[in-house]
């Protein structure tokens, strides 16, 4: 789960990172009104889910209230590779001297947290990963340990960061190393991180990740997600504990298990079809899941054919095939199902659907080639 | 031989009292597997299996009354972390985790710890071991696989069932099914199973299943390359997903460009692996 700018910003806030004096704002009125609270130059920033607001004209800096006002105006009309732009923040416009970047995330090869800063910040990161390796610093934390000081001066020393400032940038590398660590983040990032004219650190942009498997333990987090930016099928599929994904094809795609799922998609693409979705109902679904499940995929109108794919395990086929029944009754779908089941309960399962006027298949690709004959008519 | 399992496995089940739990356990004993233990929390002296399997408190006074060597785990994703600091702590040299959604900052600092102390993990979010005919450890479907030469390996759960069971209609048999699981920080990976393979003598052909995310499979490429004299066959899935979106798997996400199918294809082809295009193209490649 992504957290918004001004989201990630009030965690760092909360564990002593300096932050820019700054509020969010839904209209422009608002927008203006804080920008008159603020006084002198403010930024508008837009507040979406993506990168690249800055190149797409989603930041600006206004003079005063009024060009505030005008500014938020334009970028709360906008929409940002597709998102629409629903709020701005409004954040007092810093006298920048230098850009840091600083970062922690998982290494996933190393199992261990990293901690990643550059001299060269502001920019996209990846970027200066790609051409410029030797300009980021990399520092594991053991995990059973946390993160140790002297790992905080030594980011600071390897990033030719002024000495008088040591102190305060272990300050916020302990600061972000706990919002980290406390909100079971997958990523924490400042970038970039000024020296400003005065010689003060601010995290001027924030960005974070949280992980979602973590979000029991969170349900402050859990709140504050912005489903506004993404699909509503896949927040209704979210409420379900099912993992969908929706893509532009006309073939849905009802599949157990996330690796099937995603093999599902692939063969029915090499038969020349295209899939309409992911979909994993997980394991162990019963019938009221996968009712769900097959609502979701019938609300999309594209969806000119289904495949369905089970291969029972910890999922029993009978419980699928009574789900299906259950969905087929309420939604009446008018579009041709091919139906594949295996393993634990198939013959059974099989049995139920017998009479629901559904083309079965034996293998996987067998049961692609149908559904990609049956979407083209 | 085999990997990991056979029929000498001593298994004690963590969560056995759960519905899954106790599912299962069920299913790996008809197996045949040899189920010494369970364990559940205030649950200790209950008996489970009509009498057949003793309940404990705790994992260390299992192990102490039944010698357990290898223990699975079925409890839900928050208590899954203790459960596995408890088996290390209890001297077991195996565990293999199958639940799913453990937060992956639990999951490094229990990787960080098993590896301290010289414990194997198996997982989690995996379905566990299969060595057909003599053990299964997890959730496997013991009926959809023979015993045979081919060792399996795969980050995925049911996408491993329909390579078993195309392998069984083949009339092709394995030595040991592992699923290492989807997640990003797990326990046991590609490079460590191929080795395993790579030195039983039951095995004489591996096939590799992978996913988007990650590197993997890159590396597991690279060993192929260097290591393996046994020939290997892969698939991998999510050749069709988008980029920057979670598939299900947490591992499976690709970031900043890296960790592709095309990507994983193409290294795995560069170290002389056969990629199917379909999981059912793979007994046909084994051949």
């Amino acid at each position: 789960m992504k957290l918004h700018e001004y989201q990630s910003k009030m965690i760092f806030a909360k564990y002593g990172i300096p932050i820019p004096k700054g509020r969010v704002a839904a209209t422009a009125d608002e927008a203006k009104h804080i920008a008159e609270e603020l006084g002198g130059r403010v930024v508008i920033k837009s507040q979406v889910l993506v990168g690249g607001r800055g190149k797409a004209g989603g930041v600006k800096v206004a003079r005063d209230p009024k060009e505030a006002g005008e500014f938020a105006q334009q970028i709360l009309s906008m929409h940002i590779k597709g998102l629409p732009v629903r709020k701005v923040l409004v954040d007092e416009a810093a006298a920048i001297e230098h850009e840091i970047y600083f970062s922690i995330t998982n290494d996933r090869a190393a199992k261990k947290p990293v901690m990643i800063a550059s001299a060269s910040g502001g920019v996209d990161i990846e970027e200066v990963a790609a051409t410029t390796p030797e300009k980021i610093v990399k520092v594991h934390v053991d995990p059973l340990l946390g993160l140790r000081d002297y790992q905080a001066r030594d980011i600071a020393a390897s990033i030719d960061l002024p000495r008088e400032l040591w102190r305060d940038f272990s300050r916020i590398a302990s600061g972000l190393w706990r919002a980290y660590l406390e909100t079971d983040a997958t990523l924490a990032e400042i970038n970039p991180l000024v020296i400003t004219k005065g010689n003060h650190l601010v995290a001027l942009d924030g960005k974070m990740m949280i992980d979602d498997n973590s979000l029991f333990r969170h349900p402050d987090l859990a709140e504050i997600r912005d489903v506004d930016e993404e699909a509503p099928a896949e927040t209704e599929a979210r409420r379900h504990g099912l993992s969908f994904i929706k893509l532009e094809g006309d073939i849905g795609c009802m599949v157990n298990g996330a690796g099937l799922a995603m093999t599902s998609m692939d063969i029915v693409k090499l038969f020349g079809g295209e899939p309409a979705n992911f979909l994993d109902i997980g394991g162990g679904a019963g019938a009221d899941k996968v009712a769900a499940a097959m609502r979701i995929i019938l609300s999309d109108p594209n969806v000119k054919a289904v495949l369905l794919n089970i291969f029972g395990g910890i999922t029993r086929c009978d419980e699928v095939a009574r789900g299906i029944l259950t969905a087929m009754d309420e939604v009446k779908p008018n579009v041709p199902m091919v139906v594949r089941l295996v393993g634990t309960n198939a013959e059974e399962g099989r049995h139920l659907l017998e009479n629901a006027n559904m083309t079965t298949a034996e293998t996987l690709a067998d049961a692609a080639k149908k559904a990609v004959a049956a979407a083209k008519g | 031989m085999s990997i990991l399992i056979n029929k000498n496995t001593r298994l004690l089940v963590q969560g056995i009292t759960g519905n899954e739990g106790l599912f299962h356990t069920t299913q790996m004993f008809a197996y045949g597997t040899n189920v010494v233990a369970g364990v559940t929390p205030g649950k200790g002296g209950e008996w489970v299996l009509d009498g057949k399997v003793p309940v404990f408190d705790s994992v260390k006074l299992a192990v102490d009354a039944t010698g357990a060597n290898c223990t699975c785990i079925f409890v839900p994703s928050r208590f899954a972390p203790d459960a596995m600091f408890e088996a290390a702590d209890a001297g077991i040299p195996l565990i293999v985790c199958i639940t799913e959604g453990v937060p992956v900052q639990d999951m490094m600092r229990v990787r960080n710890y098993l590896d301290q102390k010289k414990v194997r993990l198996v997982g989690p979010n995996c379905p566990g071991l299969l060595t057909p005919g003599e053990a299964k450890v997890g959730i496997i479907p013991g009926d959809i696989a023979i015993p045979g030469s081919v060792g399996v390996v795969s980050r995925s759960g049911t996408l491993t069932y329909e390579v078993l069971y195309a392998l069984k209609l083949a009339g092709m048999g394995a030595s040991t099914c592992v699923g290492i699981g989807g997640d990003p920080v797990n326990g046991t990976n590609f490079i460590d199973v191929l080795e395993m393979f790579e030195h039983d003598p039951q095995t004489e052909k591996v096939v590799l299943i992978g996913e988007i995310g990650g590197t993997d499979e890159e590396k597991a490429a690279e060993y192929v390359a260097a290591k393996m004299t046994k020939p290997v066959v892969s698939f991998i899935a999510g050749q069709t997903a988008p980029p920057g979106k979670r598939m299900g798997h947490a591992g499976a996400i690709i970031e900043g460009g890296a960790g592709t199918a095309a990507d994983k294809i193409r290294a795995l082809e560069a170290a002389g692996v056969k990629v199917a295009k379909h999981p059912e193209e793979i007994p046909s490649l084994l051949k």
